[in-house]
């Protein structure tokens, strides 16, 4: 493997360089070179297992799938590190911080998904599985029908969650270190082009892995430190939650004038109480559906059972998984909860708006605070942790985005399965390399884009096209080829759409009614008595601006009288004149903190309006949302297993009835499953 | 995949496979449902039964935060239950028809 070696000191010196240009981060200037000393730390012991994985990766089933030869316990702690993504990690910690019991309901459901997987696609898949949910399809289905769709719709799923993935991962290393945003998203890209191309699955599955333990170990010491100092007691740390002022004042600003008739510890209370971040149930029940079934469909998870060298395998290897996730995301409620505490909504969202910084906050404070050594050096572990998962997750989605497009689509449809081994590997390994080249240009072009909505759009197509594809080509005698090829396009673009006509777009007249309050204030307000909530006229109008709908309102309390409210830049005066005549060090601070937050406010919302002069409607012509969910499962995941059926009856394919018993029996009972390579 | 050596269809009738499947189907569906049902109960407490959810029970502990950690518990236990079955059972009967498969329909 000598001849690769340039190119390992290549991608080390490129990040290395990326490092010296850092600039301002959550990390203090003097305390830097700890970050990059962790950084480099990391990036060696990859490396390392790339070039060992790397000497032991020539053929197709190496590069695809390990060899076979992950033990249960190893694949299902590569299974977390493929699933424990910054969405998850440091989303989840995030929003508990901000939003208290929300945030906590919000990752039972990505627990709960694994018993989907569990229990009725991880052991069939590996038992008549080879390298891609393809290869699923076309078992029975006619092989270059169901590997074209199969592909199309895992470039599709790895693509949206892949670009979440990069722009997410710039701007964090930015916030946290201040890397600059395009050498982040190349620095991640380079380096997860290495274990892909170089290692395959083999180092694929040993960096999510090695990410895994750390982000737990680094959990679960956050959490001793934490929690500890309650005793481990869980009524005597939600107590100290109540307690506390800083969690007190966040419930008061998101309850709004309700808080005028509530005590401090009434609002402390409400924290640990359902209702301040998700507002629409039936969004979450949508939501709900999509990771629970999506996570099944998603290609980058199945792709992880065909690594193991039995069914038996398999679903240890899930059972660790579940047992992993779940523990991590309890730890989570204690990082949140901890992070609300000890660092407060305040600093937390002045970093980041959705709450992502809160974890790696939490452990600058626990190791001493900003200014202190320990401090930073945890901030910097955390930083690392959240830099390797980023590296870890999208090495996962190349490897299947690649693996559909090199094993389905070249070598099962454009080469009719008639490939020299050899040729098949090459195929692979440029098939990452385009893919990973698109995804860092993905990450570039997508700069200062709101993405985060496309983990939840992934989730949706893999449960609207993916599941209902495999789930009924595993369980339905009838489904056939005709069916699943009408169901995942009807599913995927279903999603799609539903997306696109949805508030997760950007609106311009609502972009530049806030962009003009901010600027502008807003007039006075008469006082207003409580309101009951209002429910939609009908189902379909919880779900459509459709014609003639009551729309449903939630309950208002009563407000008082509200004075009119100063624009930005009339505060902004005020603030200037009144500083000269400050003299306590403190208020200056304050003083020149608010400026700088109120010209920050005023550059956005300028932006803003410039952004959207001469727009009236959103990518799609729409002046304002058509689908009122933020979520489109609850219909595109029927509407998926419907079309499938439907297609399946209306047309007979031969070939997919004649192979049903051998698929059944397969599927039950691993007889002739792919075995593990002779090593 | 030299597979059709094998009667599949003769695998598929014989008692045995038969006997695995339907023991797998109805508890496999029995604990799928089971399961979907309790994890869209919390959602569904959190927007319609609020006023449950808030009730203290253990310190500032609520009958909501009691209910989302047996969210966890609830799945651990079901992955528990359908391991054991699995490694107890069908393992065994699905071994015993792949000992067998070349014998099922008078070995093709």
């Amino acid at each position: 493997m000598g001849r690769h070696t340039p190119l390992f000191l290549g991608a080390a010196a490129l990040l290395v360089s990326g490092l010296a240009f850092a600039g301002a981060g959550a990390v203090a200037d003097e305390f830097k070179w700890m970050t990059f000393a962790v950084f480099g730390a990391i990036i060696a012991i990859t490396m390392y297992i790339t070039y060992w994985a790397a000497r032991q990766t020539h053929t197709t089933s190496e590069f695809y799938a390990a060899g076979r030869s992950v033990t249960g316990l190893q694949n299902g702690w590569a299974i977390a590190g493929d699933y424990l993504s910054a969405a998850s990690f440091l989303g989840i910690a995030g929003l508990i911080s901000l939003y208290g019991y929300d945030g906590f309901m919000y990752s039972v459901g990505w627990l709960v998904a694994y018993i989907t997987v569990l229990l009725v696609i991880a052991e069939p898949c590996r038992n008549i599985g080879k390298y891609t949910l393809g290869d699923i399809l076309a078992f029975r289905n006619h092989p270059k029908a169901s590997k074209t769709v199969a592909a199309l719709s895992t470039i599709t799923v790895s693509t949206f969650y892949l670009t979440a993935q990069m722009v997410g991962g710039g701007v964090l290393i930015k916030t946290l270190i201040g890397i600059d945003y395009h050498i982040s998203v190349i620095g991640v890209g380079v380096l997860m082009l290495a274990y892909v191309v170089f290692g395959g699955m083999k180092a694929t599955t040993w960096v999510q892995i090695i990410k895994a333990i750390l982000l737990v170990t680094a959990s679960i010491l956050l959490v001793m430190f934490t929690w500890g100092q309650y005793g481990f007691s869980l009524p005597g740390f939600l107590q100290a939650v109540v307690d506390n002022p800083g969690v007190q004042k966040q419930v008061a600003k998101l309850v709004g004038d309700a808080a005028l008739t509530m005590t401090p510890q009434e609002l402390g209370q409400r924290f640990l109480e359902p209702g301040l971040f998700l507002k629409n149930p039936i969004d979450q029940i949508s939501l709900g559906m999509a990771l629970v079934l999506g996570t099944a469909g998603m290609p980058h998870i199945l792709m992880r059972f065909f690594t193991v060298p039995t069914a038996q395998d398999a679903r240890k290897s899930v059972i660790w998984a579940m047992a992993i996730i779940g523990g991590f995301y309890i730890l989570t409620l204690f990082l949140g909860m901890g992070a609300a505490m000890n660092v407060g909504a305040g600093p937390i969202a002045a970093l980041d708006k959705g709450g992502n910084m809160a974890a790696p906050l939490l452990a600058q404070y626990v190791g001493g605070g900003a200014d202190s050594m320990l401090g930073n050096l945890f901030l910097a572990f955390v930083s690392a942790v959240a830099f390797a998962t980023i590296v870890a997750v999208v090495a996962g989605l190349v490897l299947a985005a690649a693996s559909a497009m090199a094993h389905d689509i070249y070598v099962g449809v454009i080469k009719g399965d008639h490939a020299s081994p050899k040729e098949q590997v090459v195929a692979a390994r440029i098939s990452s390399l385009i893919v990973g080249v698109l995804a860092i240009y993905v990450g570039i072009a997508a700069e200062g884009q709101n993405v985060a909505h496309l983990v939840a759009l992934a989730f949706a197509v893999a449960a609207s096209s993916n599941l209902p594809a495999v789930f009924l080509t595993l369980y339905w005698k009838r489904a056939n080829t005709y069916g699943i090829v009408l169901g995942m396009l009807v599913g995927a673009i279903s999603a799609i759409a539903l997306v696109m006509i949805s508030p997760n777009m950007t609106y311009p007249k609502a972009v530049v009614k806030d962009a003009m309050k901010v600027l502008e204030g807003e007039p006075a307000q008469p006082a207003k008595p409580a309101v009951a909530a209002v429910p939609a006229s009908s189902f379909a109008c919880e779900l459509f601006a459709l014609e003639g709908c009551v729309k449903s309102e939630p309950a208002k309390h009563a407000s008082p009288d509200k004075p009119a409210k100063p624009g930005a830049p009339e505060k902004l005066v005020k603030l200037q004149e009144k500083l000269p005549t400050l003299s306590d060090a403190k208020e200056i601070e304050t003083a020149k903190k608010d400026i700088a937050k109120l010209e920050k406010d005023i550059k956005k919302a300028e932006d803003d309006l410039k952004k959207m002069e001469g727009q009236t409607a959103s990518m799609v012509g729409l002046e304002k949302p058509f689908f009122l969910l933020k979520n489109p499962g609850l219909i595109s995941i029927p509407l998926g297993f419907l079309m499938v059926i439907i297609g399946s009856l209306l047309f007979r394919d031969k070939r997919a009835e004649d192979m049903w018993d051998e698929l059944y029996v397969r599927q039950n009972t691993g007889i002739n499953a792919e075995g593990a390579s002779a090593h | 995949m030299s597979s059709s050596q094998l009667d599949w269809a003769a695998i598929d009738q014989d008692p045995r496979f038969q006997a695995l499947h339907k023991k797998k189907t109805s508890f496999l569906w029995g604990l799928m449902l089971f399961s979907i049902v309790y994890y869209f109960l919390l959602p569904v407490g959190a927007a319609y039964f609020q006023d449950l959810f808030k009730i203290k029970v253990w310190g500032p502990v609520n009958v909501g935060i009691l209910f989302a950690l047996s969210e966890f518990i609830v799945a651990w236990i079901i992955a528990g239950i359908y391991a054991q079955r699995a490694n107890r059972e069908y393992d065994a009967m699905a071994a015993e028809i792949v000992r067998d498969a070349k014998n099922i329909g008078g070995g093709k």
